[in-house]
């Protein structure tokens, strides 16, 4: 077992998990943050993406007890009172079907537009195509990143 | 011809209202006349049992309006759609209004199948009535308040008003509304009038999924749950001989081991525990050399193909003559694997199964019959069983079954816990309920230019093409014509999957309809037209399709797609199809990048009636066409002694953002009723990519997945 702390949207957190146990679980499971979600547990669908200092990353491989010290950002902590440009995007051009994998998509394109604030429809595709999608919702992925980047610029 | 009839159903009291204690009305309604005349709606919003109804619409005295919908949301859009036509006939802007997710009554439920796109078939007579029912209550209101004749009063967007040019708004009139009988024979608006029908509204839940809310069943939690991680026999047929628990108990957080049938369930305090806890638990399988492989089931359906007993389904003329006389005979044999459903949310169901009742909660779209098996299961009055729905993250078919709801509600049966099963994604994958494999035989015979006989044969695994798909195209469109089919029995479970059977039979048939158009030299949209001539509709009853609806969904697609007008390096091929009692085209636009097929677009043309919801109806079809076009091209899933050979996404393929075409959707445009929209846009995909592909490369694409066959293909496209 391992004791440690957290911290999540800016809130510091006292954890005591298995020291293998991924972030994913103890944000779900442990702080009660379920906006992240589970879709393969070994890194292939990107539903569980979350930020880890600024950077989008899986949090289904990540075991949350070496992560003392790191900024980590959720869904639910993505912007406060209002919503992230990425997320106005989603909703103008309605982008999900049954929702579960666009939290992870919404992270991911995200942390993409902070590193390529101007990207093409190329670079939109490569940086989006490891996040799977089953309702297949990428033609208004693809749009909503494009959106999201003229929104910010 | 079935499309354009009226769902019929009976608007005997099946609306009551009811003045709400904090003020306002409240109007229950049953979708499907299934309340009984004695039948008094409950009075406080907060004590809403949805005994007898199974829908609200509160209208709050500032006017607001409120729709409780108890049908849950699997990300078809229903819980949107149907919600705007209640608000259309209520004549309120879509602004003032917001919808819940209504708790569900198992008992009085009448419709078995909840969330699926045909909803909104059955559903629209029922919401028009109610929304203009309300509509003309609180006009009726109005018009005692003034002291005038109601027909002298109009309403529109929430405002009544009367010829001496007085106003009241919905919200005045609701506590008077309320003690008002509920009029009969109300006018329903002209489709022409519509404001908010077919104006494109943003989903409801939108601002929750955005903002990472709980919505899902894996994110429901009660006091005291344990989750619940099943060890299942790897292969199917497979049986449980034993199993240590040692090293599984030694897990922090793990609670109790418990066995039930040839599984074993490890509950702990977390997932993570409760997954870890499986891992280690040392089962001792029995042995599974004599189980069924992919390759035996291949022989098996070819041993089908060849036999002469099967099930004829349908027969038009004489076939023998029309092949005996034929100038030219073509046939093909194709062939399709099994598939997962892989919905992104892995199956999950809570259960609390106490002394006094059966608490049920999560995913699924059979909840009526799903807690009646729970029922019988545990031994339980089917009147103790609750079962809440949550949003769904993903269905296709799966969540119709209710296994791992068994699962749930057996494993807090014995432990007497709350639980919540939930699968890894190699559980959700490996103990599924797989699309069937089949195979299809078409042979067509041809005289003179024109196809005189068509003879289809159906072999699958477990089950058949269900009842009404022999009547799709082209039955009636071909004089001689004969479907049969027959089916290998399997221990492996297998279900429907978006679209079931046409699915593929679609790829089938409008794959062989190109090469026919070849051997007679004909353009492939042409010979569809032309083929569908020979339909008059109504006069076979039996004929599913309409030729009229077919024919001008066709020519939408040709012309919105350019058919024949392309240039240089992009080459086309055709599909159309009918199915959930909708009309789609497609075109298909591949590129060839050093051989490789790049799908660039698909033009759809659709005709599912009046569009309710443009932008959710867009989104499905831009889903389903994509889907279609991915599960063609990649979907691989086979077994080996019965163990499925994929479990995760590392090695199973499913389409990517790179890989995805830009669809592009046209409506035809009427006034019919609505039909269903998640699945029809997928049938057709895979036919009017392989007939891309063949125009492209004089490839014949004959087996799914087309990736194991495409010639030249690169590295990057072999997995
Ligand atoms: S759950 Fe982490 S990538 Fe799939
Ligand atoms: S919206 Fe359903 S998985 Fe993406």
């Amino acid at each position: 077992m391992a004791n440690y702390s957290l911290k999540v949207n800016g809130k510091v957190y006292n954890i005591t998990s298995d020291d293998d146990t991924p972030l994913l679980w103890v944000l779900r499971d442990e702080i009660n943050l379920v906006g992240t979600k589970y879709g393969c547990g070994i890194g292939q669908c990107g539903t569980c993406t979350v930020h880890v200092n600024g950077v989008a990353t899986r949090s289904c491989l990540l075991p949350a007890s070496r992560l003392e010290g790191s900024e980590i950002t959720t869904i639910e902590g993505l912007e406060t009172d209002k919503l992230h440009p990425v997320q106005e995007a989603w909703k103008e051009l309605d982008v999900p079907q049954c929702g579960y994998c666009q939290a992870g998509q919404i992270m991911t394109a995200s942390s993409f537009l902070k590193q390529n604030p101007n990207p093409n429809k190329e670079e939109i595709r490569n940086a989006m195509n490891a996040n799977l999608c089953r309702c297949a919702s990428y033609n208004r992925i693809e749009k909503a990143v494009a959106l999201a980047a003229k929104k910010m610029s | 011809m079935k499309t354009n009839d009226k769902i019929t159903f009976s608007r005997r009291n099946f609306i009551r209202t009811s003045a709400l204690a904090s003020g306002g009305l409240l109007i229950g309604f049953n979708f499907f006349n299934s309340c009984k005349e004695a039948t008094v709606p409950p009075v406080d919003i907060s004590k809403l049992d949805f005994k007898d109804f199974n829908a609200f619409i509160k209208i709050a005295e500032n006017g607001y309006v409120t729709i409780f919908s108890p049908n849950p949301e699997i990300g078809q859009g229903v819980k949107t759609s149907m919600p705007m036509i209640i608000a259309e006939e209520l004549d309120v802007p879509w602004d003032h209004v917001s919808v819940e997710q209504g708790a569900l009554d198992t008992k009085n439920f009448q419709r078995q199948v909840a969330g699926g796109s045909q909803s909104i078939r059955f559903g629209w007579d029922a919401l028009r009535q109610t929304g203009a029912t309300a509509k003309q209550m609180l006009v009726n209101a109005a018009a005692a308040k003034w002291g005038v004749d109601a027909s002298t009063c109009t309403a529109s967007n929430g405002i009544i008003k009367n010829s001496n040019g007085e106003k009241l708004g919905y919200g005045d009139v609701v506590n008077e509304a309320a003690q008002l009988e509920v009029p009969e024979n109300v006018t329903l608006k002209s489709p022409k009038d519509y404001k908010i029908i077919g104006k494109g509204a943003i989903n409801v839940d939108i601002d929750k999924i955005i903002t990472g809310k709980p919505l899902f069943g894996s994110d429901y939690v009660a006091e005291g749950m344990l989750i619940a991680s099943v060890s299942r026999p790897p292969a199917f047929g497979q049986k449980l001989i034993s199993f240590d628990e040692t090293e599984a108990k030694s897990i922090n957080g793990v609670k109790r081991i418990v066995q039930f049938g040839d599984k074993v369930a490890v509950l702990a305090t977390n997932t993570w525990a409760a997954m870890k806890g499986k891992k280690a638990l040392n089962v001792n399988w029995s042995s599974s050399n004599d189980l069924e492989s992919s390759s035996q089931h291949n022989e098996e359906l070819d041993a089908i193909l060849n036999s002469k007993n099967l099930d004829l389904r349908r027969e038009d003329g004489n076939i023998d003559k029309a092949f005996a006389e034929a100038d030219q005979i073509l046939e093909r044999t194709y062939q399709s694997p099994f598939l997962p459903h892989n919905c992104m949310e892995p199956m999950n169901f809570y259960a609390n199964v106490s002394e006094d009742k059966v608490h049920l909660v999560g995913p699924i779209q059979t909840p009526a019959g799903t807690a009646r098996r729970v029922a019988d299961l545990i031994n339980r009055n089917p009147e103790e069983v609750h079962l809440e729905m949550t949003r769904m993250g993903g269905g296709f078919g799966r969540r119709l079954y209710g296994d791992f709801v068994l699962e749930a509600a057996e494993i807090s049966n014995i432990t007497k816990k709350p639980v919540k099963v939930v699968y890894s994604r190699e559980d959700d994958m490996g103990a599924g309920i797989y699309r069937p494999a089949i195979k299809y035989r078409i042979k067509a015979s041809i005289k003179s230019g024109e196809v005189t006989g068509y003879h289809l044969k159906e072999a699958a695994i477990n089950s058949n093409m269900y009842g009404l798909i022999p009547n799709f195209f082209p039955a009636g469109a071909i004089a001689n014509y004969k479907v049969e089919t027959g089916n290998f029995q399997s221990k492996i479970t297998t279900g429907a999957w978006r679209a079931p059977y046409t699915n593929f039979l679609a790829f089938a048939e409008q794959s062989f309809f190109d090469e026919i158009a070849d051997a007679i030299n004909k353009d492939p949209v042409q010979l569809r037209l032309d083929l569908l001539k020979n339909v008059k509709d109504g006069e076979d009853k039996s004929i599913e399709y309409s030729a009229k609806r077919m024919t001008d969904t066709i020519k939408l697609a040709a012309k919105k797609g350019n058919w024949g007008k392309t240039n240089g390096n992009t080459y086309q091929g055709f599909a159309a199809y009918y199915s959930h009692n909708t009309h789609v085209a497609e075109v298909v636009d591949i590129t060839l990048n050093n051989g490789r097929p790049i799908i660039e677009k698909v033009t759809v043309a659709v005709d599912c009636g009046i569009v309710i919801n443009p932008t959710g109806a867009k989104n499905q079809i831009e889903g389903g066409v994509i889907d279609g076009i991915g599960h063609a091209m990649y979907g691989d899933f086979s077994f080996k002694n019965g163990k499925p050979q994929d479990l995760n996404f590392g090695s199973y393929r499913l389409i990517s953002m790179k890989d995805t075409p830009i669809v592009e959707t046209h409506f035809v445009e009427n006034d019919l009723s609505p039909t269903g929209l998640g699945e029809p846009g997928l049938p057709p995909a895979g036919g009017a990519l392989a007939n891309a592909i063949k125009a492209a490369t004089g490839q014949i694409l004959l087996k799914q997945p087309f990736i194991k066959s495409i010639k030249n293909r690169k590295t990057d496209l072999s997995v």
